[in-house]
């Protein structure tokens, strides 16, 4: 088993702004946290602020979590329906973000 | 984690939680359901007769997007007959707006409706570009509201329509309820839940996602991969709606219906008699023609402010006082044009668009 995972992740409604301008970025992630836990969405987040994130951090982080208004999606689906942070991130997972935070 | 299924088709995987219900729903019943509350809420309210001239006014972002695409599907699936357009404003923000009028052109084709854009610069002869050199970022956005309000009704004139929907979702009401509260605005409290407004001598105005969470409309906009726009304007963001925004999105995550149940508090505040007859009666702007509830329209006055060098004249009354007493409107000031509502739609109109 490898020690990492891979993981394609796009942002999205101006969040692309706070990552480089840039919409999709592929990123390996650790397979284990460093007490032995796979590796859940709680933690990519966390991990994208550490390793991504370029500007901004407030409007895409909120009490270690996605800031309110921010939507999530698993594989193209809602991540209120895959346990949220506690959904554990598989290789070759896509993770999409999208700001609602935006002028319409 | 075994894939749950829909809800409502209970055949299909859910790919999404409603807000407003708790459902957990497919993507074909998602289109469906949200589709048809849009559908309902028009036939409930009776937005539209057959025949109607409907301009959408489009921004080129996720909500007006949405808006555009849906109007135009529910016209042809449920026959109502209704002629579209989309009419946009360019308030001349370089950088912003310039490129959210190039989505709003994209939309024009791939949505087959004509679109007219204003320009700020032509209706008032400056660019909000313009306006910021001069008075900074501070108090911009009023300027641009007023503007941008009259230059729709401006807009919609051109375009000889009855009626003027906008993408103003849930959330967007929810928010405006409680700055309502908060400032203590009992005459706009009481009108703001309107889906539908309509003075004697304004554009009917509507808003067909007055029921629609904004998280919807950007989850349909992602299925649909619809093309819209977003990027913050780049002077400065109201403040403070920007409060009331986090504050509504900290209520909603804690319980989702919480936008709902503001609208509903919104509707069911009664304003008594004798407060609705304290407030101001509506005029005519005595420069432009155009509504207001002084002599001079809010957008004469910003713009006679602007062109005399005292900007706040539109915002306090101190400023505006000070300048009356600095002597009249100088001979050759720059005004807007009269504004005379549309002469009614007939089959015969035809009216030159802009497509360039």
């Amino acid at each position: 088993m490898t020690a990492t995972k891979s993981v394609r992740v796009e942002f999205g409604g101006g969040l692309e702004l706070l990552f480089s301008n840039q919409k999709s970025h592929k990123v390996e992630i650790p397979n284990k946290t460093f007490d032995d836990k796979p590796t859940d969405m709680n933690y990519l987040i966390l991990w994208l602020k550490k390793n991504l994130l370029r500007e901004r951090e407030e409007l895409f982080l909120d009490n270690n979590t996605v800031r309110p208004g921010i939507l999530v999606l698993i594989n193209d689906t809602d991540w209120e329906l895959e346990g949220e942070g506690d959904y554990i991130v598989e290789n070759n997972d896509e993770i999409v973000f999208i700001s609602t935070l935006h002028g319409g | 984690m075994a894939p749950k299924l829909c809800a409502l088709c209970e055949k299909s995987r859910a790919i999404l939680k409603r807000p407003k219900t708790g459902q957990q729903i497919c993507k074909e019943c998602f289109f469906y359901v949200f589709e048809t509350e849009v559908h309902n809420t028009i036939t409930q309210a009776q937005l539209f007769k057959p025949g109607d001239r409907v301009a959408i006014g489009a921004s080129g972002g996720k909500d007006s997007t949405v808006l555009a695409y849906v109007m135009k599907t529910l016209n042809e699936r449920y026959d109502y007959g209704i002629h579209l357009y989309l009419l946009s404003i360019d308030e001349g923000i370089t950088g912003y707006r310039d490129d959210s009028l190039e989505t709003v052109k994209r939309n024009q084709q791939q949505y087959s409706m004509p679109l007219k854009i204003l320009s700020y610069n032509d209706l008032y002869g400056w660019t909000m570009d313009a306006v910021v050199a001069q008075i900074g970022k501070k108090n911009n956005c009023t300027f641009c509201g007023v503007f941008r309000r009259q230059a729709l009704d401006r807009g919609a004139a051109v375009l000889n329509v009855d009626h003027i929907v906008t993408g103003h979702n849930a959330d967007d009401i929810a928010e405006t309820v409680l700055m309502n509260i908060m400032r203590g605005d009992i005459a706009r409290l009481g009108r703001c839940t309107s889906i539908c407004t309509q003075g004697e001598d304004t554009i009917k105005r509507s808003k067909p996602f007055k029921y629609t969470y904004e998280k919807e409309i950007v989850m349909y906009a992602y299925f649909k991969k619809l093309d819209y726009f977003s990027t913050e304007c780049i002077y400065s963001p109201d403040a403070y709606r920007g409060h009331a925004r986090a504050f509504l999105k900290d209520l909603e995550a804690a319980r989702p219906s919480a936008i709902i149940d503001i609208i509903h508090s919104g509707e069911a505040f009664a304003v008594k008699e004798e407060v609705k007859a304290a407030q101001k009666a509506q005029q005519t702007c005595k420069r432009c023609g155009y509504m207001s509830s002084n002599e001079l329209c809010k957008a004469c006055s910003l713009l006679e402010g602007l062109e005399r060098g005292v900007a706040a004249v539109g915002i306090t009354d101190r400023a505006r006082k000070k300048m009356d007493a600095e002597g009249p409107a100088p001979e050759g000031l720059r005004t807007i044009p009269y504004f005379q509502m549309p002469a009614g739609p007939g089959p015969s109109t035809t009216i030159q668009i802009d497509t360039s």
